[in-house]
């Protein structure tokens, strides 16, 4: 019971690293990115053929697994996304499901379709037994990054100038560029950073989410779910949502596999219908 | 003052209901497909229900404004539907459609509910999450749909008693143009009519439009739930010539698809549906020849490149073009008068 929840926690830290960079994307510019699964993807793919390849050891190719994303999602947004920011939500989502297919087919040609496996450093293996808990070591360092990740994220918001900077950008572009804040290097860069720690949850995750070509695709309406339920606005709703979803997900699975996915998706509806603007979000 | 107005809507209206010779043409030359490429009718079958499928979504993203990627939902319960009647002995392929449409509408009728509320982000994500939903249950209810096996057994007697589907597909293809331009016509008159036009003024102002009077809530409804049925048409259509039905018609990639389709063909006139059917069949029938496991990569690319260039633009420039070919003989309709501003 509690090794479930331990374990829910763990996959919904995970899963708010993942999103939590589209969450920023989403509430700055209010730019639906469906594509925010490569970058993901690619910070996964990085870590496995550095280590499979390369014999680069597990640590020692996550920063690896944060930069590459990150350098290309700023590409990216300074070539391609930026254009966008005032285009309709059709061509948002066109484009962004444009750049899944690419991403999904580029993957496959490269590396092909088949599963990665990377194998982890052997202090990270095994479950240790704590108070009659069985504990993951591998899901208990991933709690430790994630935490370390979201207080992290939290104080750059709340206590930097960046932070407040971005805040007010969020709040109102127009007004926010007036009094002088340069709002496209403020998306350029949280864009960038988003990226990359998508990068990071992807690397991170390849051992419990699974990394193949399709990955985007598969895990896409993950993040929507705690991107659109957790609102955009602040960390915490995001943060609260993804462990609400990892708990259920993981949970669902164990108690009642046969219905699976079914009641997420049907929460994710009955959420949205009843509160459209988020679950943790204050009416505007 | 009104009654000029009602007029000149109503002349302009009449107008545009009327039959091009471009138009004409077109349905002349996909009558002329039947005979003239009797070894392509596979295909061409395929295209003709992808054609009604993405007239289907035109209908509520071209005309009212509903982005939605999960169209697929009704395209999927309307094959399962007609799928499941058909193993169960009612073998008659009309029946299915009827049957196929009616239970996609109320389908349609009741998730449009749902998808009134909240902005566009919101109406992406509760019909996707309704076609997902309707995935979840046909993997899960095997007993029902065969799971992940797919339907089999679905065996389709002659169409009005008489033609029996073949393995070249001519019978086929015959049933899904015939099935596809009547709904076609159906939709032509529903989009020159004055509801159609209080559509298109919803998709550009919903605002405005409720100032006026319009019922926009009911109009979305009605819409949402036409819509729906033709999806479920498009459907059945599929599952009666195929025989077959799998999970995939309720995938995220067909939604995917029959967006990209519309948007190939482009948004916002019915043909777009159908010549986008066209482009998008040929196109996959030459990358995969080429590339068969890529071909995803090229598909993904003409579509960044579409919305780079400009989606509106295009359609725009097709549509100055379609008319310096088909407008040449009808003159266009005279535009409004311009109302001073003293009278407002």
């Amino acid at each position: 019971m509690l090794t479930i929840l331990f374990d829910g926690i763990a996959y919904g830290m995970l899963l708010f690293v993942l999103a939590c960079g589209l969450a920023v994307t989403l509430g700055l510019m209010n730019f639906v990115n469906l594509a925010h699964g490569a970058f993901a993807m690619a910070g996964g793919y990085v870590t496995a053929v550095l280590m499979n390849r390369s014999g680069v050891p597990f640590l020692a190719t996550l920063p690896l697994a944060f930069i590459v994303p990150a350098i290309l999602g700023l590409v990216l947004e300074r070539t391609l996304y930026k254009q966008l920011y005032t285009r309709s939500h059709l061509d948002q989502v066109l484009f962004s499901i444009g750049l899944v297919f690419m991403a999904v087919a580029a993957v496959d040609y490269s590396f092909g379709s088949q599963q990665q496996l990377i194998q982890l450093p052997t202090w990270l293996q095994g479950r240790i037994d704590v108070l009659g808990v069985q504990i993951g070591l591998y899901r208990s360092f991933i709690i430790v990054i994630c935490g370390a990740l979201v207080v992290a994220l939290q104080l750059i918001l709340t206590r930097t100038r960046f932070g407040s900077r971005l805040r007010a950008a969020v709040d109102d572009p127009r007004v926010a560029r007036g009094l002088g804040i340069n709002v496209s290097l403020i998306f350029a860069t949280t864009f960038a950073f988003g990226s990359g720690l998508a990068g990071l949850g992807g690397a991170l995750g390849a051992e419990i989410l699974g990394l193949d070509p399709t990955f985007p695709l598969k895990f896409m309406i993950y993040f929507l779910i705690v991107v659109t339920v957790g609102g955009t606005t602040t960390i915490t709703g995001p943060f609260l949502a993804s462990l609400l979803l990892g708990i259920a997900d993981v949970a669902g699975k164990y108690y009642v596999p046969s219905v699976g996915a079914f009641v997420i998706y049907t929460l994710m509806i009955v959420v949205l219908v009843l509160r459209p603007q988020g679950l943790f979000e204050r009416a505007r | 003052m009104s009654t000029n107005i009602a007029d000149h809507v109503r002349t302009s209206l009449v107008r545009k209901g009327r039959w091009g010779i471009g138009e004409i043409l077109f349905w002349l030359i996909a009558a002329a497909t039947l005979f003239l490429l009797p070894e392509r009718h596979l295909i061409l079958n395929e295209i003709a229900i992808i054609g009604l499928f993405a007239l289907s979504l035109d209908l509520i993203l071209g005309y009212a404004g509903i982005v939605s990627l999960g169209h697929a939902a009704f395209f999927g319960l309307g094959a399962y539907a007609a799928g499941i009647l058909a193993k169960h002995g009612f073998a008659d392929p009309l029946l299915g459609l009827l049957i196929a449409a009616i239970a996609a509408a109320i389908l349609g009728f009741v998730t449009s509910f749902l998808v009134l509320r909240g902005s566009d982000l919101t109406k992406l994500m509760v019909t996707l999450g309704v076609a997902l939903v309707l995935g979840e249950i046909a993997n899960q209810a095997s007993w029902l749909t065969g799971g992940a096996d797919g339907l089999q057994g679905v065996s389709m007697g002659p169409v009005v008693g008489l033609f029996e589907f073949d393995i070249f597909g001519t019978t086929a293809y015959a049933y899904s143009l015939v099935v596809t331009f009547l709904l076609f016509i159906v939709a032509r008159r529903i989009v020159v009519s004055p509801y159609g036009l209080s559509l298109r003024s919803i998709r550009d102002n919903p605002l405005r439009a409720r100032a006026v009077g319009i019922p926009v809530n009911r109009r979305l409804v009605a819409v949402y739930t036409l819509s729906a049925a033709y999806a479920g048409v498009a459907g059945a259509l599929l599952a009666q010539t195929t025989q077959f039905v799998s999970l995939d018609v309720l995938a995220f990639h067909r939604s995917a698809d029959v967006m990209l389709v519309l948007v190939i063909g482009g948004v916002g006139y019915l043909y777009g549906g159908l010549i986008g059917a066209i482009i998008f069949k040929v196109l996959q029938d030459v990358i995969s020849a080429w590339t068969p496991q890529y071909w995803q990569f090229w598909i993904g690319l003409i579509l960044v490149i579409i919305v780079l260039a400009g989606r509106e633009r295009l359609t725009e420039r097709v549509r100055t073009l379609w008319k310096g070919v088909a407008g040449r003989t009808a003159k266009s309709p005279e535009p409004l008068p311009k109302t001073s501003v003293r009278e407002i």
